[in-house]
Formats: structure tokens, sequence, C-alpha cells
């Protein structure tokens, strides 16, 4: 397994990306699948950035495993900044016209719909948000 | 990193994407956007050379397809089979115009 420690912010982003780009590739991961990882990353890392720490500078920590036989990986974001459940947020409806479709809340949808596993816990003062994606 | 290349016609006006569209980028196209779309009737997106798309890119296309909506059109082209995948699963396959 490995790890990068970030400052939760924006412009970390593709320093997150990078880290985990490098091991994708590593492990053969296919072009849609990594898309869909990087996606998830984003998604997540960002949510973390804006909205852990909102008084105060924070840090965010991104291991990422890969499987059993490397065809698969596994990704956990682990911050110290409020408690916060995104997989709680219903999802929006995506049959609505553009007209009436509000502007976002599709991020955390987007991972929902890609990844095979997603889970979330709040433990020792820390939230930790996992997703799992074979490819 | 992204490129935006904008060729207007007239009412026309075409943009071609090259590259990332994700929240680091999609505010560069939001702003050029916002300064862009004044008279335009008819706003073609050439999606050729996108690799990438996150919600913060759907983000503004959402958005111009609302302003598009009052004012024109709006036609999506070329866009890789992952990036169509992105519009399948959001939904956005059914309220952009994608060719």
């Amino acid at each position: 397994m490995k790890q990068i420690k970030v400052k939760a912010d924006t412009a970390e982003l593709d320093n997150v990306l990078s880290f985990a780009d490098t091991i994708l590739e590593e492990l053969g991961c296919s072009v849609k699948a990594q898309m869909q990882i990087d996606i998830a990353i984003e998604e997540i890392f960002v949510n973390i950035a804006h909205y852990a720490y909102p008084e105060a500078e924070g840090e965010a920590v991104i291991y990422v495993e890969p499987g059993d036989g490397s065809s698969s990986v596994t990704i956990t974001f682990e911050d110290e900044g409020i408690p916060y459940d995104p997989l709680k947020n219903e999802d929006p409806d995506i049959t609505l016209s553009a007209d009436d479709r509000p502007i976002g809340g599709l991020g955390i949808f987007m991972v929902k719909k890609s990844m095979d596993e997603v889970s979330y816990e709040y433990k020792d003062g820390k939230n930790r948000l996992t997703i799992k994606k074979s490819f | 990193m992204l490129n935006i290349t904008k060729n207007a016609n007239g009412n026309t006006l075409k943009i071609i994407l090259e590259g990332r569209l994700d929240t680091t980028t999609a505010p560069q196209l939001e702003a050029q956007l916002q300064d862009a779309l004044g008279s335009v009737t008819d706003l073609k997106f050439d999606l050729e050379k996108l690799e990438y798309i996150s919600s913060a890119g759907l983000r503004v296309l959402l958005a111009s397809q609302k302003i598009m909506n009052k004012q024109g059109t709006m036609v999506i082209s070329n866009a890789s089979a992952e990036v169509k995948e992105i519009f399948d699963v959001t939904g956005f396959s059914d309220i952009l115009t994608i060719e």
C-alpha cells in the first residue's frame, strides 16, 4: 500500500492524481477505468478540500492499495475534518430537462455509478471514504 | 491542462477543447464563455481532443446549455467513447445535443 499526505486544498489535486496514476499505470489499468478512477479521486478530494475544514487548514491522506492479482485497486481518503458522509446525499434526478436541472450535485453520484464499491465510516475522529474498482 | 480554441463567425461560435476539463480548468472555460456567448445563436463544442471531464466540467456545459436554450442552439461533437459514457451515466446525453 502506498500513501500520500497533502494539504486539503484543490491546488493539490494534480499531485494526488499523479500519485495515483503512476500506480494505476504500473498495474496496467485500462484507459477507461483510469479515467473513472481519476474522476472519483477528483470528486472526493475536491469535496474534502471544500468542506472538511471550514475554519482552518487541514490535511488529507490518500491510500492506494492494489488488489490481489493487481487487477483491482482500493483507494481510501482520510481527513480529520467535520464528520461528513457524502454517500447520504440524495442522488440527483437525471431525468430533468436542462432548464430544470440544478448546476451541481453530480460529483458523488458519478463516483457511486462508476466504482464497484464505495463506503464511508467515521472512526477515531477521522472521515474515511473508500472506493474499490476492478479493471 | 486545457487548451481552449475559439472560432467565431458571425453568430456562430465553435469551441475546441483539448486536454482535461476538471476542477482546475473548468473556471477558465466558464470565464471565456461569459465573455463570448453574448450574441451567439449557434454554439458548437468540438471534444475530439478532450481526454477527461469531471463534474466541474459538466457544470460548465450545463450552464452553457441553459443559456443557449434561451438564445439559440448548442451542439457537441466528436466526444470520445469515455466522455460519451460520462454523458450517459449523468443523463447529459438526454439534455445535450450530441452528434
